[in-house]
């Protein structure tokens, strides 16, 4: 298994502390997190750290029974289909959805051999997680729900990542965007989930495909899936840093 | 020995370490406070179990936002292959909601409280502080001494603070710092997905998620509660005296 590792412990630390120091010293320098310099990002950043250099990075988020599984609202920024919700509409989903996302695809690029867009059943091909677990939002409310997809990692590993990545950026046909670490990518969790409590996903969901990053907070799940970019540098996402949220959120 | 004299002999005299410790701890506990009433704004509901939402029963609802009982919701549909207990609905009530900030204020002076409070806990341990100020003497511990002083912090003219800890105030103490604080702590974390992943048994003994905020917040009034009476307790032995002992105050650690 320790092949599959995109990062070590050890690397982890190292990555951190040292990006820690640089923005002590500095105060700002780009392209790892944190790129950003007030002093809630710092907390933020030591946050990353620390979890990450003190938590195991195999550790599987708590998975439930059938029985466990609640309602689950939808509280997201708004429906990509609906031409009303203006920020939020894409013409393209809305098409899409019209032909029940028969034509759509994936596209998978950025630091990877083999660039490529993914069909439905390109992706099914890849590999299948079934998981019961809490969707945990930074609201204070959690859900429990089952949901199936597609591991993370099969698939960056199918494009051919390359070994200088170290972030993955998703994009959604809400305009919305997330990015994860390595560690998140290919942990054993995050999938690139179909099917929600044993249907395909429901539209306001994320339909057709969303990730699920169980090991951070409910907004890194990114709905509506358009297009994976691997990254070597950090770039800031407008979703969250630039409004104020911090990028890692894995308390 | 003249007046002045005699009168600085009653008041604490606190330890450095003690007094660092404390300012440390206030702030940052002020900081939570604040940072935390703005993250249970977002979602002013609370729930006992594994998980709760707004489509799930709450144990009660605080009034304390616009988000109380906004009742801004799209009609329910049930998930095919379940009951019909479980449902979606969309949201379409705009929610207050300043967490970007909250959240990260609040995890920013997390850790301060626990770097300061492992160190209380070390040096206290370690120094006797625990054991020589804290801790209740054996021959305190009778049911006529504990009356006598819970009486006495009703006196209108309440004994100005002696040099000892009194047996309520030493109790009051060691609940606060051996229980309430841990408590909070690790509720506290048994909301994060990636500690709880790494120590699931945080999920077990405190019930699951949406238990552990509850018993976050419960302890979190608790804590304040606490931090009420102590300002008055300090008021009403001589808020000037005992606030110089605690900040400025001068230090006799040398014999």
């Amino acid at each position: 298994m320790k092949k599959n590792k995109p990062m070590t412990r050890r690397q982890a630390i190292f990555a951190g502390l040292t990006s820690a120091g640089a923005l002590l010293l500095s105060g700002c320098l780009k392209k790892a997190p944190p790129t950003y310099g007030n002093i809630l990002r710092m907390g933020d950043d030591l946050t990353y750290t620390a979890q990450r250099g003190l938590l195991s990075q195999r550790a599987l988020a708590m998975e439930y029974q059938k029985s466990d599984i609640t309602s689950f609202p939808v509280t997201d920024i708004g429906d990509p289909a609906d031409p009303k919700s203006k920020a939020v509409y894409s013409q393209e989903y809305h098409e899409l959805q019209a032909n029940n996302f028969k034509d759509w695809a994936l596209t998978v690029e950025g630091s990877v051999a083999k660039p490529a867009k993914y069909s439905m059943d390109a992706l099914k091909k890849l590999g299948e997680r079934t998981q019961i677990t809490r969707h945990t939002c930074e609201e204070g409310w959690s859900a429990i729900a089952e949901w199936t997809g597609v591991p993370l990692g099969a698939v960056l590993k199918d494009a051919g990542i390359l070994p200088a990545a170290r972030f993955v950026y998703f994009y959604g046909y809400d305009k919305y965007t997330e990015s994860i670490d390595m560690l998140d990518a290919f942990h054993p969790q995050t999938i690139l989930a179909h099917t929600m409590n044993g249907e395909d996903l429901p539209a306001r969901h994320g339909a057709p495909v969303r990730l699920r990053v169980e090991t951070q907070i409910g907004y890194k799940n990114i709905k509506y899936l358009q297009r994976i970019v691997v990254t070597e540098k950090f770039i800031e996402p407008d979703a969250d840093i630039s409004t104020g949220w911090s990028w890692y959120t894995g308390i | 020995m003249n007046q002045s004299q005699s009168e600085e002999i009653k008041a604490i005299r606190h330890k450095r370490w003690v007094k660092s410790t404390h300012f440390i701890i206030t702030l940052s506990f002020l900081a939570l406070t604040v940072s935390g009433f703005v993250i249970l704004m977002a979602h002013p509901r609370l729930y006992w179990g594994k998980a709760g939402n707004d489509l799930t029963p709450a144990l009660f609802e605080l009034p304390i936002s616009r988000n109380y009982h906004h009742g801004g919701w799209e009609q329910t549909t049930p998930f095919k292959h379940l009951t019909s207990s479980q449902v979606s609905a969309v949201r379409t009530y705009d929610i207050f909601n300043e967490n970007g900030w909250g959240r990260s204020t609040h995890f920013l002076a997390a850790w301060f409280l626990i770097a300061t409070g492992l160190i209380y806990f070390i040096v206290g341990f370690f120094s006797g502080h625990f054991r020589n100020n804290l801790a209740p003497r054996a021959r305190e511990f009778s049911l006529k001494l504990l009356w006598r002083d819970f009486v006495s912090h009703f006196r209108p003219q309440t004994r100005p603070a002696d040099t000892q800890y009194g047996l309520l105030q030493k109790i009051t103490y060691l609940w606060v710092i051996f229980f309430l604080f841990p408590v909070v702590i690790l509720t506290g974390f048994t909301m994060s997905p990636a500690i709880t992943a790494s120590y699931p048994f945080l999920l077990k003994i405190f019930f699951g998620h949406q238990s552990a905020r509850t018993i976050h917040f419960f302890a979190a009034v608790l804590l304040l509660l606490f931090l009420v009476l102590h300002i008055v307790m300090v008021i009403r032995t001589g808020f000037k005296r005992n606030i110089i002992a605690i900040t400025f105050g001068s230090n006799h650690e040398k014999k």
